[in-house]
């Protein structure tokens, strides 16, 4: 059984269409890249999936459960169980430090336990900077306090949009690496971005182009 | 407290920490609210003890007079006074009026209680000194003027009455009996030699009495008959000293008390303008602290907006939200409310050390209903910017947008 699968979801703001009958399907443990142009649809895509925007059309299964089909409440209680979110922009709370804003997914969640939270920074190479706040990390550093928040619930999936989008070389490299590390742990991941280096990492690629998907291959070059 | 409880003070408390160069703005609205509402609330419930005591200066309120042809007793009166409560009667002076002849003119004689005249008649100027006990006496100023007097000298009241077979001479100590060629009555004069210590004034009719003591007036008099009347001084609104005057009324007394209305119903309307002036006050500064307060918050939420989008993508429930920023503002409002009434304290003793030179009674149930007050407001004026956190759309607002 897939772990997600769009079928024919379309989105429209009026007359625009940003997605278009867009099908996709992902495994299990999968990672794939979204790529496509901006306005190509890619947040859209994103959006839809992490259950934040609903489609105008088509169902959007998950674990073989229609999820459009669930209400408001319902649908915060699925992603805040089932998905992860890496942001392009980190979005740590400000007034909170590192091991506070993991803390904040764990007690949206279920329970917060700071021990489990100072794993995760461990996890991403993070956990003496525990109790620095946002504005004393690096840009790096709080997208790696990001991915720590996203993966510490365990989710199912992980959702990242444009996650080395703000970042340098060595620190991209550094997010990729920890991308693989959850991939090999089994995590599903999905990874939007317009960077041809970062779609190169992935299992497979999704290209979009004005909501539509034109390509949808496996990577030739990726490796385990 | 669980975890869970543990890390929502955390946040919480944390945003009001972390953040407080933004939250110190909420919570000066909410402290300058506070201590205004306190400030006035404290005044409000002060101003009239304050203005009563101010009025008392205007001196006696309250006026005891025989209910019928008869005469009042130091009984009666003490009696009728013990329906005050002791914190609030600020004296009461009995008064006799005689007729006598000083240098064989008629004049009025007084016969009063020192001790307690200043009580009741604080406006008194008095040149010299008050009287300090019997063969003294206080002349009023017209009089003295009529008479040359000044303070120091001494004279001597006539009592001239006539001698029956039945009258007790034995009481009087120096006496001259002398017939009227005319009828053939025998007279006795009784002589009362007054040593004057003070000269009054007042503008009013006390300037044309001789004052004495009861005793002196009863031996020159001979005859203890009781008073004519007794000014009382308390320190009650209108309407409560009503209360008070219908139960002495009521009582089987032979004294009737009325209040002295030019005083009573000048203090009654100046006390309730001014407490309605310090209402309206309040109330205005009640609907601007709330608007302060919603206003701030309101921009306080404004820049938290991708905040609570980002909450809202990690799950948290509209609930969730209400209850945290609810909380912020309970906990800036019972902060604001604590320190603003303490403020308001300090405010409303300068305000009544300038304006009536006397400190204002401290009334520590206003604490809590100033917290109660402030959190309330508080809370009301971050439900409606709560409200719109609550419609933030998590896929907007973390796209920038």
């Amino acid at each position: 059984m897939k772990l997600l699968e769009l079928k024919n979801v379309t989105k429209r703001y009026g007359s625009l269409y940003a997605l278009d009958k867009v099908s996709l399907g992902i495994e299990k443990g999968e990672w794939i890249a979204i790529m496509g142009p901006s306005g190509s649809g890619k947040s859209t895509m994103m959006n839809i999936i992490s259950c934040m925007d609903k489609p105008t059309e088509g169902q959007v299964f998950f674990d073989g459960k229609d999820i459009t089909k669930y209400s408001r409440r319902k649908l915060t209680e699925f992603h805040r169980d089932k998905i992860g979110l890496v942001f392009q922009q980190f979005h740590l709370i400000n007034y909170l430090n590192a091991v506070e804003n993991v803390m904040v997914a764990q007690y949206y969640h279920s329970m917060p336990d700071e021990k489990e939270a100072l794993e995760a920074l461990e996890r991403v190479g993070l956990k003496d900077r525990a109790k620095h706040l946002p504005s004393q990390l690096s840009g790096g550093e709080q997208q790696r306090v990001c991915i720590a928040r996203a993966l510490i619930n365990s989710p199912e999936l992980i959702l990242a949009d444009e996650p080395t989008g703000n970042l340098d070389e060595a620190n991209e490299n550094i997010v990729l690496d920890l991308f693989r590390q959850l991939h090999k742990d089994g995590t599903s991941l999905i990874v939007v971005t317009h960077d041809p280096e970062v779609g190169e990492v992935a299992e497979r690629v999704v290209r979009l182009e004005h909501g539509k998907i034109i390509s949808d291959k496996k990577n030739s070059g990726f490796a385990e | 407290m669980n975890k869970k409880h543990r890390m929502f003070v955390r946040m919480v408390l944390a945003s009001l920490i972390r953040r407080r160069s933004r939250m110190i703005v909420a919570l000066l609205a909410v402290v300058v609210g506070a201590t205004i509402l306190s400030g006035l609330g404290l005044i409000y419930y002060d101003v009239p003890r304050q203005m009563s005591a101010q009025f008392r200066s205007y001196g006696a309120n309250v006026i005891f007079t025989p209910s019928g042809d008869s005469y009042i007793t130091d009984d009666e009166i003490k009696k009728a006074v013990s329906v005050f409560p002791s914190d609030k009667l600020e004296g009461y002076t009995p008064y006799r009026y005689e007729n006598s002849k000083l240098n064989n003119l008629p004049v009025t004689l007084a016969g009063t209680d020192f001790s307690s005249v200043l009580k009741t008649s604080p406006y008194w100027h008095i040149s010299g000194e008050l009287p300090d006990g019997n063969g003294k006496t206080l002349v009023g100023k017209k009089l003295a003027e009529k008479f040359g007097f000044s303070t120091g000298d001494s004279f001597s009241m006539l009592n001239s009455f006539q001698v029956t077979d039945d009258t007790d001479l034995s009481v009087i100590p120096d006496y001259e009996i002398y017939t009227d060629p005319q009828t053939g009555e025998k007279y006795c004069d009784h002589m009362l030699d007054l040593s004057l210590s003070g000269i009054l004034e007042t503008g009013g009719p006390e300037e044309e009495y001789i004052y004495v003591t009861l005793d002196d007036l009863s031996a020159l008099m001979r005859s203890d008959r009781g008073c004519d009347l007794a000014e009382v001084s308390v320190a009650a609104r209108e309407e409560e000293l009503k209360g008070y005057l219908d139960d002495i009324n009521n009582g089987s007394g032979n004294l009737t008390a009325k209040p002295v209305k030019r005083v009573t119903a000048s203090e009654s309307t100046v006390l309730s303008k001014l407490e309605s002036l310090v209402l309206i006050v309040t109330a205005v500064v009640l609907a601007l602290t709330m608007i302060c307060v919603a206003t701030t918050m309101m921009a306080v939420i404004a820049e938290r907006r991708r905040e609570i989008g980002l909450r809202k993508a990690l799950g948290a429930l509209d609930s969730s939200i209400i209850l945290e920023f609810l909380s912020e503002g309970l906990v800036l409002g019972a902060v604001g409310g604590i320190t603003g009434s303490l403020l308001g304290y300090l405010f409303a003793n300068t305000v009544s050390m300038n304006v009536f030179s006397s400190a204002i009674t401290f009334r520590p149930l206003l604490i809590p209903v100033a917290i109660i007050v402030s959190v309330a407001v508080t809370g009301l004026a971050c439900l409606i910017p709560i409200r719109s956190a609550v419609d933030v759309d998590p896929a907007l607002v973390l796209k920038g947008e």
